[in-house]
Parts: structure tokens; sequence; C-alpha cells
């Protein structure tokens, strides 16, 4: 298994790492259990992302896909924003090995999540948006279990 | 940039002396061992002789030993051999939950054929526990394999105890001592091991050699079925170069084990205190004492190994993990599952595993870059973010 040099240049120097104080719309996704858990955060105003950020736990894959995933969403409406596919992530990175696919999923999760804390919160919808599934529910029953 | 090289568990470069040893079976005395021509004795004396160096590291007799293309060939023999000599006796076989995939892999295929498989558990060192193995004996149990010492956490078994009780209950013992072989004594008698797996790449031998040790008396089945080669029991011409090489570098290992071992042990204690002395929130895996003397692997909470491994890499070091992405799947090491370790923290391991070729400098660099790659993990972690602020509410 060998990563892309862009995969490798965002694992080593990622883009938009941290937090946004609050942030318009928050979505985490995977669970402690597989390995990954991206946590993203939205600033948007009047439609647009204006700021997006992100905390993962993960492999480089998830950490560069994160990275990428972010950029992408940057400076896009939330409907054009909800339109960027794993499948552009990864074509943006330069692909993933095959087993890394799943990052990409969880970095399209995850931005969907957020988008859709966004539209609860403010009552907004987007075209194509559904309900996060909750991952997450598992990593707390790990965490409790310790 | 300069190569640390902290995984010798994973593979061993080959020694220079065994290389010197191998070099000329390739293009001088190339006969096949079977022929009868001079060149070809020549081979065959090769083969005789690493025989007997490898029976003597184990404090077997020379016709006891048997060349294989590796420890997972050798594994995959003892066991099926095993199951298919004495199918009429019995489908009952006890190992455990942190054998070597190519013990597991093996018990699962025989599952499939009808056998009954004991999966014993280990305690949260990774220990067996001797009376375990005494209760899961039953009138049809054929074979108890249990490895000698854990390939990941370094634990080392109670293997002496564990051939007593087989030997008592009439059961062949086999043991995949392929982590052990040259850094702990073994004695085949004393032991009463029936069965021993060894691999030549682990102690400075090339890749894709290794031995079976079959007791006098132990019947098994093959799993190479062909030519006479080793006494009709693994078909195959010999690989004659890897053989020697075998050979050689179980001598050299046993011969060098005790000064060695002083000298690894030493490191690794160095790397173990610095590493949890100077990061928050890591624990050893494996037993305190009773561990391979080169084997350190500790599980760092909030981050993931492979993220680790590559920031490691980014500084030279080789070292591995038992993270899901390290290996493939999606689910962290078997054995530090065993071991009681949740999810998040199994995913978060280093194992490094040192050799007599490492220094202090090495062992000084490791200390001085890991703690800010873990902090550099970290602070991109979320489930960091959540531990510091659970912790800021108290």
């Amino acid at each position: 298994m060998e990563y892309s040099a862009k995969v490798m240049e965002h694992f080593m120097n990622p883009r938009n790492v941290g937090e946004i104080p609050k942030a318009d719309g928050v979505g985490t996704v995977g669970n402690a259990k597989c390995g990954d858990i991206m946590k993203v955060y939205l600033k948007i105003e009047n439609g647009v992302v204006e700021d997006a950020k992100f905390k993962t736990f993960g492999c480089g894959a998830a950490v560069a896909t994160s990275s990428m995933a972010t950029e992408l969403v940057k400076g896009k409406t939330v409907q054009e924003a909800m339109d960027v596919t794993n499948k552009a992530v990864m074509e943006a990175l330069d692909g993933l090995p095959p087993v890394k696919v799943h990052c990409s999923c969880l970095a399209e999760e995850a931005i969907h999540a957020a988008l859709w804390d966004y539209c609860e919160k403010t009552g907004e919808k987007i075209d194509g948006l559904k309900k996060p599934v909750d991952d997450i529910d598992e990593l707390h029953n790990t965490d409790s279990e310790d | 940039m300069k190569s640390i090289y902290f995984d010798n568990a994973a593979t061993t470069p080959v020694k220079k002396e065994v290389f010197d040893e191998i070099k000329p079976y390739f293009m001088d005395f190339y006969g096949n061992p079977s022929s009868i021509y001079d060149i070809a004795k020549e081979s065959k004396k090769a083969i005789d002789k690493a025989r007997k160096q490898v029976a003597d590291a184990i404090g077997a007799l020379p016709e006891e030993i048997y060349f294989t293309a590796g420890g997972s060939e050798s594994d995959n023999w003892a066991i099926k051999g095993t199951a298919d000599a004495l199918e009429k006796k019995g489908r009952h076989i006890i190992t455990t939950k942190i054998e070597h995939h190519a013990v597991l892999h093996t018990c699962e295929f025989l599952e499939k054929h009808g056998y009954e498989i004991t999966y014993l558990p280990v305690d949260e060192f990774g220990l067996v526990s001797v009376q375990d193995v005494k209760s899961a004996i039953r009138p049809d149990t054929i074979l108890i394999s249990v490895m000698f010492a854990n390939n990941e956490i370094g634990t080392i078994e109670p293997i002496a105890k564990i051939g007593k009780i087989a030997k008592e209950n009439g059961i062949y013992f086999h043991t995949d001592a392929v982590q052990a072989i040259g850094h702990v004594n073994i004695d085949v008698n004393e032991m009463n091991i029936d069965m021993l797996s060894m691999s030549g790449h682990k102690l400075g031998a090339p890749k894709g050699v290794g031995a079976l040790y079959i007791r006098k008396g132990i019947k098994i089945s093959n799993l190479i079925h062909g030519g006479a080669q080793e006494k009709n029991k693994r078909a195959g011409t010999e690989n004659v170069p890897a053989i020697v090489g075998l050979g050689k570098a179980v001598e050299i290992a046993v011969s060098e084990m005790e000064e060695a071992n002083k000298k690894i042990t030493k490191l690794r204690d160095r790397l173990i205190e610095g590493i949890t002395s100077n990061i928050s929130n890591c624990r050893l895996n494996g037993h305190p004492q009773k561990r391979l003397p080169g084997n350190a692997n500790i599980s760092f909470e909030f981050i993931e190994g492979e993220s680790m491994l590559l920031l490691l890499n980014m500084k030279g070091i080789c070292a591995s993990s038992g993270s899901a992405c390290t290996s493939g799947s999606l689910d962290p090491s078997h054995v530090l599952l065993a071991i009681g370790l949740p999810h998040e923290k199994a995913h978060g391991s280093l194992r490094i595993t040192l050799s007599k070729d490492n220094t202090q400098e090495e062992v000084d660099y490791l200390l001085k870059e890991l703690p800010p790659i873990v902090e550099r993990l970290r602070q991109m972690s979320p489930l960091y973010e959540e531990y510091i602020k659970d912790k800021e509410a108290v």
C-alpha cells in the first residue's frame, strides 16, 4: 500500500486543523472501533461556507481526506458543499489505496453531518441532504467501558 | 537521512557472516543434494551441517529437524499434519487467542473440516493460564499449540509447564517459536516440546526458509507431497543456500544470546522508561518481566498507529503498529484485543523491536522524536479534545 505524493503532502501539512468556536455546523462521524473519527466545523454566512476546520483520529488517509474535504468546501454555497463527493476528494488527492477509500466516504459524511447540524440550527434546507448515521454512539459505549 | 531499524520482529537483515557462508552455494556448489556427483555431495554436506546447527540450538537430534519454506509452513504442517494423522483419535485442538495468523487461520481452516478448536484466552499481560490448558483437555484432544513468545507484545508463555501437561496427557505439543529462537533458551526435551516452528529471517538468515522440529516417534502426515527429500517428509529440492544461512544464523544467535540479551534488555528498558515517563496517557502492553528482550509495545491514547508510523518514517525510524490500518482490515490487532485493550487504544499501539545492532544513540533519537509526534497527532484528535474538555470540566 502506498499513498500518493498529494496524500502524503496533505498528511504532513494538513490544512484547516482545529476548531471553530461557535461554529454554525458541527458534525462528527466514524467510530473508534474501526479507527477513524472525523469532526468537522463549518462557519456559514449567507449560505456560503466561510471557513471549515477539522479534527481527526485516524490513519494518514483519514487526515489527508479531512484536509482536502475541508479545503474543497471552503467558499462554496452550502448546496455546492453538499455536492462535494468522496470521489471528488479522492481525485483531488490523486487517488487512494483501495483499502482507504472508506476514509474519503467518511470525509464526505463528516461534511454532510456538519451541514445537517447547520440545517437543524437554522431551519435551512439543502437538497439531497440526509440525517447522518449516528455511528458515534459506539465510541461512547467503548469509552464508558474503561 | 539515516534509517533507524526498530522492526526486528518483522524481519532482520542477513548477517554478514551468514551471507559469506551462503554465497558459494549459488554458483559453485549448485548441485542438487539428491544427486551423486561431487558438487552435489557438497550441497548434501552443507544441509547436514545446517541440520546439526539447528538441532544443537534447541537440544534436538539432527534427524528431528526438517527444513521448510518458513515459519508459516512449519505451523501449517505441524497442525494440519497432526489433524490428519490423528483424525481417528480425535478432532479437538487447543490453542490460544494470541497465536500468529499462521496458526489461527490454519485452525480456522480445520474448523471448516469438522475439527473443534478451543482458543484459550490470555490475561492482561498476554499470559496463557496453565490451569486453562489443563481444563480444556478432552478425551478427543489431539494437539496443544501455544506460541513460545508473542510477536506483538513479546510475552513469553509458560511453555515448559504446558509441555509437562501435554506429556502427562499423551497429547502432542507444538509451539511456534519463531520469535523466541535466539532470544530465549529452548530445550525441547526439558520442555517436552514435540514440534517447534522456526523461521530464518527473524534472526539474520534469508527470507523463505524455516524448520520444523518433530520429535522422534511423533507421527504427522506430510503437507508438501512429492520427492523423497527430508526423509520423505517434505518434498521439494532443498533451498540449499537459505538452509545453510539458517544453520549459520541460528548458531550465531544462540552463541551470542546471553551477551546480546543483556545489551538489548538495557536498551529496551531505557526505551520503555523514556517513553512512559515522558508521554502522558500511554501504557506498556505485554508482561513487564516475562517478555522478549527486544520487544517494547506501547499504546498511546487518542491517536492512531498508522499516522504515528508515517511521521516516524519521515524521521527515518522504522517501527510497526497493531492498528487496523496497518493490518489491512478494519479490526485492530487480535492480540491487543485479547489482552483487553479497548479498540481505540489498540489502534494507537506502537511496536518497537530491537536487535543487538541498535544503539543507545538510536534509542535516544526516538525518545527525542516521539513526544512531538504524539503531541502533534493529539492536537489533531477529536478524542483528545473531548478528553481535555472533560478534564477541564472536573
